[in-house]
């Protein structure tokens, strides 16, 4: 097997791994061969296994670990591709959702949805994704237009302008939450949720509702990995090339402003997860965008699944919310990387 | 206009404070190596980021094989058109050989991944430019005249008829500059690659270039074959300066610069 087949191979693994691991662990411990029996059970023409399983064991692992598992796999993948969609759009490794501002932007339009009322049931199916969308799509464009420097973006501006717009939809976030009009929602624990980021308590109804535009989006951006690399170059060099880069340009906003919002919409706010994945995607397969997008997300379910593992088994039974997690892991890495590369001086 | 392959007609052109491009018209011609030279801030390269499209002129137009540039979609002309901009690495670490193979782009679908011809064009980049012994290696760890050739490669690798080069020997020492330049020579007479590079080194354009397009402040001040264009009295008017001319290596003309023209100095 080649080196290449190799590391896809262990990406493969770590991701059954994980997946096996948030199956078993949490409040209460699942045997993997329970996890096994349940999951068997469903298939068609293994019915018979069904009066093994007891009923707490079908709960945990159907209601509870496996729509937990599949959103932490959605939102992680979907931010790690994010990610790496906007460290090409910024022409910029220092670029993620988390660190520029735009999923606070994300936040504030899902909280802006709720807050007025639209609920995430099956009337409301699809409007706190949208919503969280266009908060996205506006950070971007904002943050985009205020730190181009004559055709560049240089790293100490994107990321002041990011810090600064992540402050402002945070705060708004935050502001609407804490005054919304519903009482009951006037309390501190939905903001603790929204600005610390968790996937605890969700359930098919929230895999259901980002499946779709994580789908779409995550399939569209594939087909954009050469246009990526290109855009690496810078954009007079994919000009040359023959991009149509403006157009580019604009489709990669919508698709990483997309990609962004849904994970946003049912988790809240997990940072460094579209920063870590694709730097380590890159040292481990290279810059090709064709490789890289696909290997980032499938790392990227896997990184938020370990660390949703790590997040309910911790303080057991109290659940850490996942984006502290993350934070944790991926604050001193950001920072390692500012530290090692010299050219990021401002 | 005659029997050239890209012109510039009666272009006006800028940014969005001020013009730069008053009035220009030039063309390169089918074969030909031509330099394009004129003092800092003279325009030289906002007339290569118009004929390259990059730039849209407020007034004229850019032709390409006849057709006016801006009804020509972008894939079509970077088939015909390839160009070597101003060095600036890129920030991830892809190698010399992802790199080249970029220029197939042009030639390639979303969908396409590259097929024989491609990687034979990417060989034959690798091999005219001396750069496939690179060809593992991150650009971001490649010295300055590897990096340029390395572009220069990507360009060659778009098998486009036309080449346009803005300073491409800007920062490299004098043995990389005559490197380069017998490069885009062998690629002007063996490869029958119009050629169009931009130059602040009169001797080197002097020695290598068939024809000279002088500019000063937006306008085409002269042209025509080196011996004709570098004059010690233009040179001297053109880069407000003192200048001797005497003949260099191929007799061709070689202009040095002896004094300035005190009180002159514009900027």
């Amino acid at each position: 097997m080649t080196r290449r087949g190799l590391l896809w191979a262990a990406l493969v693994l770590a991701l059954l791994a994980s997946a096996a691991l948030s199956m078993s662990f949490g409040a209460a411990y699942v045997e993997p061969s329970a996890v096994a029996l349940a999951l068997l059970s469903r298939l068609p023409g293994m019915e018979a296994l069904d009066p093994q399983l007891s009923s707490a064991h079908e709960i945990i692992v159907f209601e509870l670990r496996l729509p937990r598992l599949m959103l932490a796999l959605l939102v992680g993948s979907s931010l790690a591709v994010a990610g790496v969609v906007m460290q090409a759009f910024f022409q910029n490794p220092m670029a993620a959702p988390s660190i520029i501002g735009i999923s606070a932007g994300a936040s504030l339009g899902a909280t802006l949805a709720i807050v007025a009322g639209v609920s995430i049931g099956v009337a409301g199916l699809g409007a706190v994704p949208l919503a969280a969308f266009l908060g996205a799509l506006l950070a971007t464009a904002l943050v985009y237009v205020l730190s181009r420097r004559g055709g560049r973006t240089p790293v100490g501006v994107l990321l002041l302008t990011g810090i600064a717009m992540g402050a402002l939809m945070s705060a708004l976030a935050a502001l609407v939450l804490v005054t919304g009009q519903d009482p009951a929602r006037r309390d501190l624990d939905q903001v603790v949720y929204w600005m610390l980021g968790s996937v605890a308590g969700r359930s098919w109804t929230h895999v259901g509702l980002i499946a779709p535009y994580v789908g779409i989006a995550g399939g569209l951006t594939y087909l954009f990995g050469r246009d990526l690399n290109l855009l690496t170059l810078g954009d007079e060099t994919a000009h040359y090339l023959g991009m149509n880069v403006e157009q580019v340009r604009l489709t990669l906003l919508a698709l990483s402003s997309l990609l962004t919002a849904a994970a946003v919409a049912v988790s809240g706010l997990i940072g460094f997860i579209g920063l870590v994945v694709p730097h380590l995607m890159r040292i481990m397969i290279g810059p090709d965008h064709r490789a890289l997008l696909p290997a980032s997300a499938i790392a990227g379910g896997t990184l938020l699944v370990l660390a949703d593992v790590v997040a309910r088994t911790l303080a057991a039974p109290t659940e850490i919310p996942v984006g502290i997690i993350t934070s944790l892991l991926g604050a001193p890495f950001f920072l390692y990387l500012l530290h090692r590369r010299r050219e990021y001086a401002m | 206009m005659g029997d050239g392959v890209l012109a510039a007609v009666n272009v006006t052109c800028g940014y969005e404070e001020r013009e730069v491009l008053d009035d220009v018209g030039m063309e390169l011609r089918r074969g030909e190596f031509l330099g394009l030279i004129g003092p800092n801030g003279s325009g030289k390269t906002t007339l290569l980021r118009a004929l390259t499209g990059q730039l849209r002129p407020s007034a004229g137009e850019i032709m390409l094989d006849g057709v006016p540039m801006r009804q020509q979609a972008r894939r079509e002309v970077a088939r015909r058109l390839a160009v070597v901009p101003q060095m600036s690495v890129p920030p991830f670490e892809f190698t010399v050989e992802e790199i080249v193979a970029m220029g197939r782009s042009p030639h390639l679908g979303r969908l396409q991944s590259e097929g024989a011809d491609d990687r034979t064009a990417v060989d034959r980049a690798l091999a005219l430019t001396h750069t496939r012994r690179l060809a593992g290696r991150p650009v971001t760890e490649l010295s300055g005249g590897e990096f340029q050739r390395t572009v220069i490669a990507r360009a060659l690798a778009q098998e486009a008829r036309l080449m346009l080069l803005d300073e491409p020997v800007a920062h490299l020492d004098i043995g990389h500059q005559v490197e380069i330049f017998e490069l885009l020579r062998r690629l002007n007479r063996d490869e029958g690659r119009s050629i169009l590079c931009v130059s602040h080194d009169l001797n080197l354009a002097s020695r290598y270039c068939d024809r000279l397009i002088a500019m000063e402040e937006g306008r085409v001040v002269a042209e025509g074959s080196p011996g004709e264009v570098l004059t010690a009295e233009r040179m001297g008017a053109l880069y407000r300066c003192t200048v001797q001319v005497d003949t260099g290596p191929g007799g061709r003309p070689r202009v040095t610069a002896v004094g300035s023209a005190a009180g002159e100095q514009g900027s």
